[in-house]
């Protein structure tokens, strides 16, 4: 193969920024996209477990609809679709007048298709728990809100702390799919790199190996959490 | 004290009470006993409201269940409850399981939860285990904390649903002490276990249960020192749990 290998040149200006600067749009991305995903996915959770039959249905529907649906295909209906639907000024206001219409938007695509992934996750962890303790809790006359926020909701989090630990992971990744709105996240800026200078096997390899120190990092954190939330099991 | 009306309970149209009266006085232990599916831990859980039930009533002092709203919480305040598996709190300390409704239903300030907690512990022989964990414990161990978590809050009443049958057989006593000791001080208990041993010596009376209903209620020296006047159904029960 005939190619030039440079790969000093992720590491000289203007690229070394623009991949700086892509690390700082897939974290922006990936944190506000979790935020927005644990906000709604506990009360969801919540309804599908302790809801009347209907608002239990709605709870499940919510989650097939955001769990269910490709992530690129619901980052393209928030983009294009959602807009028209709106009455016209709000609309016009989403797409023209909003402060980062293609960040926001990508955010919310995010948040959404993550919170049906964790609302299902939350509420696994919650049937996990055996149903004598919340007997128990009630026995002692707790309410039952009180039973789930003392007895019933810290041991649900200790059983999914492993596969949360996933979940974050994967919203980092899926981060990148924000690149097809326009967010000119990390994958967008190396994509960038290579439109500009041929060199993709650089742009792109400097790329992987950030996603990987961020996968790597944070799975350390969550690692050194794990172990004083997991020794009280039974 | 506990007066139970002509209570009837179904799952679907599967009864599992039928149109059982009893009345346990103040200070009185009684044992209820009967093959698995019988309904006794069923009747028991009637009594705290963990379980509703579609027709009868249930009098607890001045409480009456079955008639119209009561408030279920208030109720269990007065009835505490002992489980077959303990269901302690597993990611809870000992003192903290001791102290939680204390604390959230009582209203307790943290220093009286403790001393109370305390006391307890003391009293169930486990005052060295105030900061372990439930998984650290032994399953009889794990026991007398459920039932010091149940007398933290002061009871009227005392439940327990087969205290001793998911214990190693060397464990059993250790919990039959306590209970014993509790029922010698005067508390009022209604007790589902197989341990005919502690029904003998403890019990006041003997409630056997079968397919939902009560088939015998007799004091306690008539149910075993008068078998034959015992029906069919309770006399080959009693034959396969005493010892021989």
């Amino acid at each position: 193969m005939n190619y030039a290998w440079d790969w000093g040149l992720v590491l000289r200006e203007p690229y070394a920024g623009w991949l700086i600067a892509g690390v700082a749009w897939t974290l922006a991305l990936s944190a506000a996209g979790w935020a927005l995903a644990l906000i709604l996915a506990l009360p969801v959770a919540l309804l599908r477990v302790l809801g009347s039959p209907a608002i239990r249905w709605l709870a499940g529907f919510y989650v097939s609809v955001f769990r269910n649906i490709p992530l690129i295909l619901q980052m393209f209906v928030w983009f294009f679709v959602v807009p028209e639907l709106m009455p016209r000024d709000l609309g016009l206001w989403v797409k023209r007048d909003m402060p980062q219409p293609e960040f926001t938007t990508a955010v919310v695509a995010l948040g959404m298709y993550t919170s049906g992934r964790l609302a299902e996750l939350f509420r696994s962890g919650i049937d996990a728990v055996p149903r004598g303790q919340v007997s128990a809790a009630l026995a002692c006359g707790l309410t039952r809100a009180q039973a789930y926020q003392y007895v019933i909701l810290p041991q649900a989090f200790r059983i999914i702390l492993a596969p949360l630990t996933s979940e974050f992971l994967s919203i980092v990744k899926n981060s990148s799919i924000a690149l097809t709105i326009g967010v000119v996240e990390l994958t967008a800026e190396s994509r960038q790199i290579e439109d500009m200078t041929f060199h993709g096997f650089e742009a792109f390899g400097a790329a992987t190996l950030i996603y990987v120190v961020i996968a790597f990092g944070l799975d350390r954190m969550a690692a050194r959490l794990r172990p004083s939330a997991l020794a009280v099991r039974t | 004290m506990i007066v139970f009306e002509r209570v009837d309970k179904c799952y679907g149209d599967k009864p599992v009470l039928r149109e059982v009266s009893l009345t346990v006085r103040q200070g009185e232990v009684v044992v209820i006993c009967g093959p698995s599916g019988s309904g006794k831990s069923t009747l028991i859980k009637c009594v705290n409201a963990l379980e509703p039930f579609q027709s009868g009533t249930i009098r607890i002092g001045e409480a009456v269940l079955g008639r119209g709203s009561l408030d279920a919480r208030a109720l269990r305040r007065r009835v505490g409850m002992v489980f077959q598996h303990f269901e302690l709190y597993p990611h809870l300390d000992v003192m903290e399981n001791l102290c939680l409704a204390q604390r959230t239903v009582l209203g307790r300030s943290r220093p009286a939860a403790e001393e109370r907690a305390s006391a307890l512990l003391d009293r169930v022989g486990l005052r060295d285990k105030r900061s372990a964990m439930p998984a650290q414990l032994s399953g009889g161990q794990q026991q007398r904390i459920a039932i010091a978590r149940a007398l933290a809050l002061d009871p009227e009443v005392m439940l327990f649903d087969e205290p001793t049958s998911a214990l190693d057989p060397e464990m059993v006593n250790e919990v039959l002490d306590v209970m014993t000791g509790l029922a010698r001080e005067g508390m009022t208990m209604m007790v589902v276990t197989h341990e005919m041993g502690f029904a003998r010596r403890v019990a006041d009376r003997v409630v056997f249960m079968e397919d939902g209903a009560i088939v015998e209620d007799c004091a306690t020296d008539v149910f075993f020192g008068d078998p034959g006047t015992l029906s069919q159904r309770a006399q080959r029960f009693l034959s396969k749990v005493l010892p021989h």
